[in-house]
């Protein structure tokens, strides 16, 4: 019956629209509200520390090596006892990322030989000026973890000897 | 002509010279078969035993002599055993195969058993990058180990070699190249083994700790980490710095350099140098550098130094624009009696637009330098062809009022290397000096006799196929003379002629160009007082004032007083104007070294400040009064340089950027092999050749 089928497209449409009425909004109150990022989201970098703040960096430079964008720069320098940021000989005294270069790849992670490096769940990037998406050490350091101090610390001589952390299973 | 011998390396025909290791006569048509203990500078140990390969030789019938044949073909016998590919000399028709199953097999499980022991701490250890245990490893290596972790060997990680260089046991393979480098090249042997087996270590038993002025090449040489600079440590990745090849400017050898630069944070974000490497010149200085050479241009990033031109306004100093002081200096020369003093720190075209502005001037141009003789090196002097690796039997060198080790490094180790091929080695000094145990007559004596002595030993040194001189420091012009009149008859001919061993690099240049010396006879600073007396003095890269209190007071007495200089100097304080020059690392330009070879460097890092070229603002200067001096570019100062001085005919920079093949190979993908010198890609240099005209003249006449 032709007469009728428009008004049964219509209330298949209309029908679509009700039934949404009744459901349970999809949008979340952002920013007041958020939603967990998945498993493998590659957000803003987070420099990582052991748990007794030491700096996981060593400040080797493979993820600037790594990265496709050129976006890390790293100058690293000689760690003493009395003056210690990171286990071992070198860290990094200079550690920038600019977040406008930056991919979020996650190439650096890999890179990285002590997983110093994280992308974290942090995707709220928001800068005025490009002189502000470089990101200097202290912004991307994460908090001093409960129990540890911060960086740099004085430390007793011969502990501390290894910059990269010695493989449990050689296979890892 | 050498006897040749032709073999077959993985299926490739080879012809070499009889006694050529299989190692070198691989890398000549391009295999590489992987080494750490040898280095084609030194003879083959056998060590590490990375380079084993299957060779086989024609089977030989005992009872006719000749070659057992198969198929008409010579039948090729397999030794049992592999062997090590760099103490075996090639013979005719041997077979070798360098990437056999077996061959592979062996490589493969020596590096195994290397990386046992190795710490494997690449990502903090300032080799990784240009490793070629890193490098062998990925190539021809294992990719896991079978060794349990816990057995690794662990051994102290930074332990002080000398102030200059670090050991790290832990990544030390016991190649033996840094302890065979200082005992057979340098002549040093002040490093050895200690222990044994696992606990073999490197240690040094000289006081002070590693007496070696050539320690830094121990650090190229090292296939791993275990010896690294302090002056670097931890300065870069080898993968983020640029290379500008440039030459070193401490001594009249004129080593062939590569700077390594960065852009740096700690720097306020300038590139800055980072290191200096050697660049491979056979010639010259092979693939070595010595310590001052590698660690001692931290001069040119001084705070302290000048940055703008500076006018004395009321009796003070002031800063003030380019303009104005070019002017100023302008208006000082203009119709003035004109005195350029420069010293041999400046390159060639520095000097050259001098001394255009001396003549130009109808003043005096002389070179700041104390030595007598100069004069005579451009007529006596070493010319074209002349090479000191050259030199063995049949030779004579000698080495006349001049410490070698101390005074020019790299021609100790050439003379040293030459006495050791047969060369007769005479020393006339009074001083002990290193050299000495080298040389096959030694003469001591005081300055004032060595004139005579060497007249004496005039019969035997001329006897020699070919007779080079070196007269130094301590030396006066009557010894110059003498060493002079050894050279007669022998002028023009390659491995033969004089060589000054200037105090500065640069002074062979000057030389050449036709500067005076300060006082011919003395040479004493007495003279100069005399000659500012009065006159505008023009003072370039020389700091009188500084070295000499009798100097600076008589620079009082001068009508004016305009310096060009990297420094705040003693001198600089007392002038009219001052100008801010450049440093050899920030410019381009060219030196002549002692052995007369005119090679280019090219800049590393921008300009400081508003400073400018030495040769520019020569221009400058004598355009303000009047003269047309090019000053645009140092290449068009060469062009005008090379019509001007007979003995640069032919010279362009295009010329001096050419290079040819050497050996042994080095860069940067054959860092297993020579160690991490740089490949030379910017030019060998072009060695003068001796001229009959008389320069000074010549220069002057020329309207420019």
């Amino acid at each position: 019956m032709p007469v009728l089928e428009p008004i049964v497209e219509l209330a298949r449409g209309l029908w679509t629209t009700l039934r949404s009425m009744a459901e349970k909004p999809v949008t979340v109150q952002y920013p007041e509200q958020k939603r967990p990022v998945k498993p493998r989201f590659r957000g803003r970098h987070v420099l990582k520390r052991y748990d007794n703040g030491l700096e996981k960096c060593i400040g080797c430079a493979l993820c600037a090596a790594a990265c496709p964008a050129d976006a890390i720069f790293v100058e690293a320098s000689e760690n003493t006892d009395e003056e210690r940021y990171s286990p071992g000989d070198r860290y990094a005294s200079t550690y920038e990322i600019n977040m406008l270069r930056c991919i979020y790849c996650g190439f650096c992670e890999d890179a990285c030989p002590t997983e110093a490096i994280v992308l974290g769940d942090n995707y709220e990037l928001s800068f005025t000026d490009r002189r502000e998406a470089i990101y200097p050490k202290e912004m991307l350091l994460e908090p001093v973890p409960a129990g540890g101090a911060p960086t740099p610390q004085k430390t007793e001589p011969g502990k501390f000897t290894r910059s990269v952390p010695e493989m449990k299973d050689p296979a890892d | 002509m050498t006897k040749t011998v032709t073999l077959t390396i993985d299926d490739q025909q080879v012809t070499v010279p009889e006694g050529t290791l299989i190692v070198n006569a691989a890398k000549m048509v391009g295999i590489d078969i992987p080494v750490f203990c040898y280095h084609p500078k030194m003879e083959p140990v056998g060590m590490c035993r990375q380079c084993l390969v299957e060779v086989g030789r024609p089977a030989i019938d005992r009872a006719t002599g000749q070659p057992v044949l198969e198929d008409g073909k010579p039948k090729i016998q397999f030794g049992p055993k592999l062997e090590t590919a760099c103490t075996t000399p090639v013979s005719e028709g041997m077979v070798v195969l360098t990437h056999s199953e077996k061959a592979r097999a062996a490589q493969k499980e020596i590096l195994e058993f290397l990386l046992t022991s190795h710490p494997l701490d690449c990502p903090v250890c300032d080799k990784g990058g240009e490793c070629p245990l890193q490098n062998l490893t990925l190539a021809y290596g294992p990719a896991e180990s079978r060794f349990l972790y816990s057995e690794k060997h662990h051994a102290e990680k930074h332990v002080p070699l000398g102030d200059k260089i670090w050991l790290d046991r832990e990544r030390c393979i016991q190649c033996g190249r840094c302890i065979r480098f200082q005992e057979i090249i340098a002549g040093d042997p002040v490093l050895s083994f200690y222990q044994r087996g696992r606990d073999t270590d490197i240690i040094t038993h000289s006081d002070p700790p590693f007496d070696s002025i050539f320690s830094g090449n121990t650090t190229d040489i090292c296939p791993v980490g275990a010896l690294t600079t302090a002056d670097f440590r931890f300065g870069a990745r080898p993968w983020e710095m640029k290379a500008a090849a440039s030459i070193c400017s401490l001594c009249p050898v004129g080593c062939n350099l590569t700077f390594n630069t960065r852009r740096e944070a700690k720097a306020g974000g300038k590139v800055v140098i980072k290191r200096a490497m050697p660049r491979q010149n056979e010639q010259v200085n092979e693939i070595w550098i010595c310590d001052r050479g590698r660690f001692n241009w931290h001069y040119v990033e001084d705070p302290s130094r000048l940055t703008h031109p500076l006018v004395k306004k009321d009796g003070k100093l002031e800063k003030a624009s380019w303009s104005a002081a070019i002017e100023a200096a302008g208006n000082q020369v203009k119709g003035n009696q004109v005195l350029v003093v420069a010293s041999g720190r400046l390159s060639n075209e520095d000097l050259f637009n001098l001394k255009q502005l001396a003549d130009g001037l109808g003043g005096e141009a002389l070179l700041y330098d104390s030595l007598p003789g100069g004069e005579l090196t451009t007529r006596y002097g070493v010319s074209a062809g002349t090479n000191l690796g050259d030199l063995g039997a049949g030779s004579a060198i000698l080495v006349a009022a001049a410490d070698l080790y101390h005074e020019a490094p790299i021609w100790y180790l050439r003379v040293k290397a030459a006495a050791e091929r047969g060369a007769n080695l005479v020393i006339v000094n009074p001083e002990a000096t290193r050299l000495d145990k080298y040389a096959k007559k030694l003469v001591r004596c005081g300055k004032d006799e060595a004139a005579a002595k060497v007249r004496e030993l005039a019969a035997e040194l001329t006897a020699a196929e070919n007779l080079v001189v070196f007269f130094g420091r301590t030396a006066d012009r009557n010894l110059a003379e003498d060493c002079a009149a050894l050279l007669q008859g022998r002028e023009g001919r390659a491995n033969n002629g004089l060589i000054g061993v200037w105090p500065r690099a640069n002074d062979q240049g000057a030389w050449e160009l036709g500067y005076k010396p300060v006082d011919p006879s003395t040479g004493s600073g007495q003279a100069l007082a005399q000659a500012v007396k009065g006159k505008v003095v023009y003072l370039a890269a020389a700091d009188p004032a500084g070295d000499d209190p009798q100097l600076a007071e008589a620079l009082k007495g001068a009508k004016a007083v305009i310096v060009q200089e990297l420094f705040p100097t003693k001198t600089a304080s007392l002038a009219d104007v001052v100008f801010p020059a450049q440093a050899f690392t920030e410019r381009d330009g060219s030196y002549t070294s002692g052995e007369r070879r005119v090679q280019r460097f090219y800049p590393a890092t921008p300009p400081l400040g508003e400073s400018r070229a030495d040769f520019a603002i020569a221009a400058a200067v004598a355009a303000a009064a009047g003269l047309e001096v090019e000053g645009r570019s140092a290449l068009l100062v060469m062009d005008k340089l090379a019509a001007a001085v007979p003995a640069f005919v032919g010279i362009s920079y295009r010329k001096l950027a050419e290079v040819t093949e050497q050996w042994p190979i080095v860069g940067r993908g054959d860092l297993y092999y020579g160690g991490t010198t740089y490949e030379n890609r910017q030019g060998l240099g072009v060695q003068l050749n001796v001229s009959t005209f008389k320069r000074s003249n010549v220069v002057r006449g020329r309207a420019l």
